[in-house]
């Protein structure tokens, strides 16, 4: 006989998040993930002029607001047929990266590692200086990041205006063209980013955290002297066992990020247990056991609908189930490197599946891997060549716009007709990894990785679940828009 | 002083603005301020149920709350139930806690323009019967009603902004902390003065492309965005170009319009956000305070003298004519 516990407010996950466990002999036999509030974008979207969108999207999110931004714009671009300059894709490029980078270092600081001061680790001997570093708000760390991760954020100041909530990301590239002495302030910036990295997160150089290649070579690297935050929660991980936790699916899929000119520097695909191909056509979303009103079998995207519901029987979350070929899939910054090849990501999944310690390494790991390739990109801007270019959209048209944020996969699904918005789907990289459970009764991605963990009906959560939670890097207000 | 912030019908984006701080961290700054966070939902350590318990602390009074932050709507749909937002981990809507906790605490504060007016999410259909705490769009009434008065008089303090500048913020609650922010310091949309007796248009970098009405046509041109891109600088109340984003960024800055994200009803402009609505050739919305008949005489009056330098320096995104040196001896 389980007992049901309903948690919540979980904090630190960008937005509100409940989760009913049904808890069996001090393990949670079931979870149920509910994303608690509803804001109904796509209706607000719809009968908008379709540049509009550029203004309303972004403001989904203030974590991710430039993804939405950047999907907004290729969805557009898509449906004008229009290709934007090299500037202005790199600029895009770059907007999108800072963006990025800056929410992984959020999460790790200000998100994931204050869980490792609560009293609950008392006894461990790394709590001390775990809590003297991690506490939130209070510790040595969140103080040193904060202004590190604001110096780092004037690079938006510069390409885009402000952050969160630009309308510099067009889909004809940047509104702001930058001039020689301002590509030197960019680099300076991303200079003293790359010093912070490497001396604070690491204690090595990016390139060579980049280059470790296993689990194996990843133990070798904690084992030998010196600092890093890294190092501090690999130490954690280890006696925490945090590389057997967590499991979800085990599908991971990427959408693919960051157009060079003739390929992307993350490339799309779908992995379970080897590549696959990504067949977007084959994206369906359930709303069986969401708030809406059903419309018969889940619809692609493109077609799809969003009606609330007050009431409905079996309903318990604002979260549609996407599913991909009807299956559930992970992404984020683990499934985005196992997807691109990275030979530590591949590993860390290759024995007991994602784990907390692999969506966080994965994470630190892309700080390593995309900062040079900002490097690259702000090299190759050419002042005096074009920066954005107009384009005409048809008043019957359609478009998709696929990006990857920090957290994930973001998809944008357009319809135009008599020159106004007619459909706009959204799904967010959190409606993929939190989503409910869909018509077979299949669970989402944290839905199963939760299962199996210990719990109690009464007593506090034990902090295991906050790690696995939060190790998604979850977006609530995304999730459901 | 202490400081509850909750977060419901928006996007976040209020507190991670606030987190872009340029004055060493965030943290410290508040902490020598005498501002402690209760608690924070992005922010705090505690969560689910110490959280849960501190909040139904702080609304029947067991807790003193100095300071109320809501960012985001207020979510009054489906049916006036709240429906939209139950606050995670119990029955209870978002609006009943904030309500209860707005009665007592010393003061409210409306981070952002959703929790101010609505915003973004009271947009379009407004599927969620979105409203601000003390106001519907531009009607004084939202959640709490015309008449709300905090314990010290005040009505509801709106830090509006879509985002607020982290600096709004921050000097908000450093003036109440200090006991320095009166009703004579909010102007009448309950605004603090100290940034929206500004307005955007002061500072902004491309004031001769102004003055002269050499607008640009299209995204990345250097000129004026009032006459074709949507931009209401010249009306919207803030200080975004003399106190910079980010750096040295503003939405001018950036190249795009400024869309009025301080005011109440933004998120509805009846015209294209970044498409100048006009009249016979004549912007609807004039600058603030301008009389029409001035505008027009003097825009025309301007067109005729412009610069070629300034006329064909709009239209580029790079500048072409540099202005002349002067020289004084021969």
């Amino acid at each position: 006989m389980s007992t049901r516990r309903v948690v919540g407010p979980f904090n630190r996950v960008e937005g509100d998040l409940e989760i009913t466990l049904d808890i069996d002999d001090g393990r949670v036999a079931a979870a149920y993930v509910n994303s608690p509030l509803y804001r109904g974008f796509e209706q607000i979207l719809q009968g908008k002029l379709p540049a509009d969108a550029l203004v309303l999207v972004p403001r989904i999110c203030g974590i991710c607001s430039v993804a939405q931004s950047a999907a907004a714009a290729l969805a557009l671009a898509d449906a004008a047929g229009a290709t934007p300059p090299p500037n202005g894709r790199l600029a895009a490029n770059l907007t999108l990266a800072v963006e990025n980078l800056a929410d992984h270092l959020t999460h790790f600081y200000l998100f994931f590692m204050p869980d490792f001061a609560r009293e609950e680790y008392k006894s461990r001997r790394w709590y001390h200086g775990a809590a003297q570093r991690f506490r939130a708000t209070a510790g040595s760390a969140p103080n040193e990041v904060l202004p590190a991760r604001a110096r780092f954020m004037q690079m938006m100041g510069l390409l885009a205006g402000k952050w969160p909530h630009t309308l510099a990301v067009q889909p004809g590239g940047s509104t702001r063209p930058l001039q020689s002495s301002e590509l030197f302030r960019l680099q300076r910036s991303l200079r003293e980013f790359r010093g912070f990295l490497e001396r604070v997160t690491f204690g090595a150089r990016l390139e060579d955290v980049a280059a470790i290649a296993s689990r194996q070579q990843l133990d070798a690297w904690r084992a030998q002297a010196g600092g890093g935050d890294l190092r501090t929660f690999l130490d954690i991980a280890a006696d925490l066992d945090l590389w057997q936790v967590g499991r979800g699916s085990d599908r991971f899929m990427s959408y693919g990020c960051y157009q060079e000119q003739d390929r992307r520097l993350f490339p799309a695909g779908l992995w379970h247990g080897g590549a696959l191909p990504l067949d977007i056509a084959g994206i369906s979303e359930d709303t069986s056991h969401a708030w809406y009103a059903a419309a018969g079998l889940p619809q692609h995207p493109a077609a799809g609908s969003t009606l609330p519901v007050a009431a409905k029987e079996g309903a318990y979350s604002w979260c549609k189930a996407p599913r991909l070929a009807g299956q559930v899939v992970e992404t984020g910054a683990l499934a985005r490197q196992v997807v691109a090849g990275h030979a530590l990501a591949r590993d860390m999944v290759a024995g007991s599946g994602a784990s907390v310690a692999a969506r966080v390494v994965a994470r630190l790991l892309e700080l390593a891997l995309v900062l040079p390739a900002m490097e690259h990109w702000l090299g190759e801007l050419a002042p005096g060549q074009p920066w954005c270019i107009t384009s005409q959209l048809a008043d019957e048209t359609a478009g998709v716009g696929l990006v990857e944020a920090a957290r994930g996969s973001l998809g944008h699904w357009l319809t135009v007709r008599r020159g106004r918005i007619h459909n706009y789907q959204i799904i967010a990289p959190t409606t993929w990894n939190f989503s409910p459970r869909d018509g077979a009764g299949t669970p989402g991605a944290l839905e199963q990785a939760l299962a199996g963990l210990p719990a109690d009906a009464a007593a506090p959560l034990p902090a295991i679940i906050h790690h696995v939670v939060r190790s998604f890097d979850p977006c609530m207000v995304c999730t459901v828009h | 002083m202490n400081l509850l912030w909750l977060q419901s019908g928006g996007c976040g984006g209020c507190t991670l603005s606030w987190l872009g701080s340029e004055h060493g961290s965030l943290f410290r700054e508040l902490a020598a301020e005498g501002i402690e966070l209760l608690w924070h939902p992005s922010l705090s350590e505690s969560g689910v149920d110490e959280a849960r318990d501190l909040i139904a602390r702080c609304a029947d009074g067991r807790t003193r709350v100095d300071v109320l932050c809501i960012e985001g709507s207020l979510l009054r749909g489906p049916l006036g139930s709240g429906g939209f937002h139950r606050f995670g981990g119990g029955a209870q809507p978002m609006i009943d806690w904030v309500r209860q906790i707005a009665a007592r605490a010393r003061h409210v504060v409306a981070i952002g323009s959703c929790s101010a007016w609505g915003g973004i999410t009271a947009a379009g259909v407004n599927p969620t019967d979105a409203c601000g705490l003390q106001y519907d769009g531009e009607a004084a009434g939202g959640l709490l009603g015309p008449g709300f008065r905090d314990a010290a008089g005040l009505p509801v303090i709106n830090v509006a902004g879509c985002p607020p500048h982290p600096d709004w913020i921050t000097e908000t609650l450093a003036m109440l902390a200090h006991g320095r922010l009166g009703a004579a310091q909010l102007d009448d949309l309950g605004r603090p003065r100290f940034y929206a007796d500004q307005l955007v248009h002061h500072g902004c970098p491309r004031n001769e492309y102004y003055e002269f009405k050499a607008s640009a046509s299209r995204h990345s041109e250097q000129g004026c965005l009032m006459e074709q891109l949507g931009c209401k600088g010249t009306q919207a109340h803030a200080d975004c170009n003399q106190r910079l984003w980010n750096g040295e960024g503003s939405c001018l800055r950036g190249g795009y319009a400024c869309i009025r994200c301080t005011e109440p009803g933004f998120e509805e402009p009846g015209h294209a956000f970044e498409t100048t609505p006009k009249v016979a050739g004549i912007p609807l919305g004039l600058p603030a305070d301008m009389p029409k008949a001035w505008f027009i005489a003097l825009a025309a009056l301007s067109k005729s003298a412009t610069p070629q330098r300034v006329r064909e320096n709009a239209h580029s995104d790079h500048l072409l004519r540099a202005p002349t040196v002067k020289r004084t001896k021969r």
